[in-house]
């Protein structure tokens, strides 16, 4: 439940910095990428050009998506070198944010 | 100690501005305002003051700045006029809704077109509604007073609302008067020093201003500038009972005058207001009843107050400087609002509107008179003949 008018800082201020990432705008996404990562060759050129900071890294390796906050833009497929990461339409996963990372299903598995 | 001195309007809001030395002035010029931006700019260029003065393209500019300084953690002062209000209009409810304690005087000018440099007070009447405290001043040293009090209105922290200070264009801004203005010192004590609750230079506690609002979060800030303005009435009061303890003179909501055994009145605000004074007087010379309720505080409206005052009465008159175009029998803001108020809180009153002096044309004592006279009419027969009349108009 939001908070209520008594207890928002007045006129819409945000006092804590940082505090983007408790707004979740992956309920916005029509579309969800998905990623061939037996095809991915790490080389972040989507981290880099994410304007939501969804890219999930680990050890400099792309491990997958922040499905919470990727508004699903498709910057990420589009500049892809060795197109890994495809477009899926958001209705296909049913409402789960769970991280679909699998091999095969980008890259034309289908 | 105080000084006398021979000041029009524009001189004693540029004094009272000096004496508050506010951080940042951003403003245009602007016929009739432009006086008090011009004679406080000198007070910048001879290094009597400390602020940063900004000089803009434009009043929406203006107003932004005003803004962005205020939201900076500066104590932000300007000055504007009929079309500089009305191009600063976007920004005004900016500073509102960003709760931005920005303090304006508003010299009251008619609105083009045709274009006119005179005094109506359409122009802040149409800004009503964008959040702002409307405090009307009847002449030079109520707008000295009224400035000095609009910066601790605006600054308190159960209020942190803009303030507009409003008087009459050419008739109190250009007109000269005795002034009292007091001791430099004992401003600077009153208005104190300003500690902006959340400012966007203060690097130990980052604030983001202004941020989008959607339907999730907007109406809650609007419900918080509604208590904003409920609290604004009794910091108003408190700020006029410590400014008369201080400085001796004592202001409230609105003044009355010779209204307690009154029959009839009229409810008019600003300079008009010493000249139905006169025509009171002259009145009750010659035996009639007649009172006046000289509104101050516009914004927030003291609804329940004025029909309390006003409920004795046998007829009042409400005279509007502006017409609310279109609305209930194409009468004025003040009328409207009084007339509702009336109604809400039970005082059972016959009323009619005289709308008068659009776009500065002259109000002579005889109208005035008139207009008692046709409330006595009013008074003996219970019928309202007119509901809105406009005063001197040529047929």
């Amino acid at each position: 439940m939001a908070k209520g008018w008594k207890d928002l800082p007045i006129g819409g201020m945000i006092l804590e910095a940082g505090n983007s990432a408790q707004y979740n705008t992956g309920a916005w996404r029509a579309f969800r990428p998905v990623r061939d990562a037996s095809r991915c060759t790490n080389c972040m050129f989507c981290w880099v050009y994410c304007p939501d900071s969804s890219i999930r890294v680990k050890d400099e390796k792309m491990v997958g998506f922040d499905l919470l906050h990727c508004k699903g833009c498709g910057i990420c497929a589009n500049v892809c070198p060795v197109k890994c990461i495809e477009m899926h339409d958001e209705a296909e996963f049913g409402g789960s944010m769970e991280m679909v990372d699998e091999p095969g299903r980008a890259g034309g598995a289908k | 100690m105080s000084e006398f001195k021979a000041l029009d309007g524009t001189g004693a809001v540029a004094e009272a501005m000096r004496q508050i030395n506010p951080d940042v002035v951003a403003a245009y010029p602007i016929t009739p305002q432009t006086a008090i931006v011009q004679t406080f700019s000198e007070f910048v260029a001879d290094g009597l003051v400390d602020t940063e003065f900004i000089t803009v393209e434009s009043e929406h500019s203006a107003m932004s700045a005003c803004v962005g300084a205020a939201a900076a953690g500066a104590r932000v002062m300007t000055a504007t006029s009929s079309a500089g209000l009305a191009f600063m209009w976007e920004i005004l409810y900016v500073a509102a809704s960003n709760r931005l304690p920005i303090v304006m005087t508003n010299v009251n000018r008619a609105l083009s077109a045709p274009i006119n440099i005179h005094c109506d007070h359409s122009d802040s009447m149409g800004a009503r509604d964008a959040g702002w405290i409307h405090l009307f001043c009847e002449n030079a040293q109520e707008a000295y007073d009224t400035i000095i009090q609009a910066v601790r209105i605006a600054e308190h922290p159960d209020v942190l609302l803009p303030v507009m200070v409003l008087f009459d264009g050419f008739i109190t801004s250009h007109a000269e008067e005795r002034v009292e203005i007091f001791d430099d010192a004992k401003v600077k004590a009153f208005v104190g020093e300003y500690r902006p609750k959340y400012s966007l230079l203060d690097l130990d506690h980052p604030v983001t201003y202004g941020p989008l609002d959607f339907t999730d979060y907007y109406f809650e800030h609007k419900r918080q500038q509604v208590e904003a303005m409920r609290h604004a009435q009794k910091v108003i009061l408190d700020v006029a009972d410590e400014f008369a303890k201080t400085f001796g003179r004592k202001y409230g909501l609105f003044e009355t005058y010779r209204l307690d055994d009154a029959e009839v009145a009229i409810v008019v605000s600003s300079s008009t207001a010493g000249t139905a004074r006169a025509a009171v007087d002259k009145l009750r010379a010659q035996g009639a009843k007649v009172g006046l309720l000289k509104p101050r505080v516009f914004r927030p409206f003291p609804a329940q107050e004025l029909a309390h005052a006003l409920r004795h009465l046998k007829a009042v008159g409400v005279m509007d400087r502006a017409i609310s175009f279109g609305s209930m029998g194409n009468a004025g803001p003040l009328f409207l609002e009084l007339a509702a108020a009336m109604k809400i809180y039970d005082a059972n009153v016959p009323m009619a509107d005289f709308v008068f002096g659009l776009g500065g044309r002259d109000i002579v004592p005889s109208q005035i008179e008139g207009v008692f006279r046709d409330l006595l009419q009013v008074a003996k027969t219970g019928q309202v003949r007119e509901l809105v009349t406009y005063l001197g108009v040529r047929e």
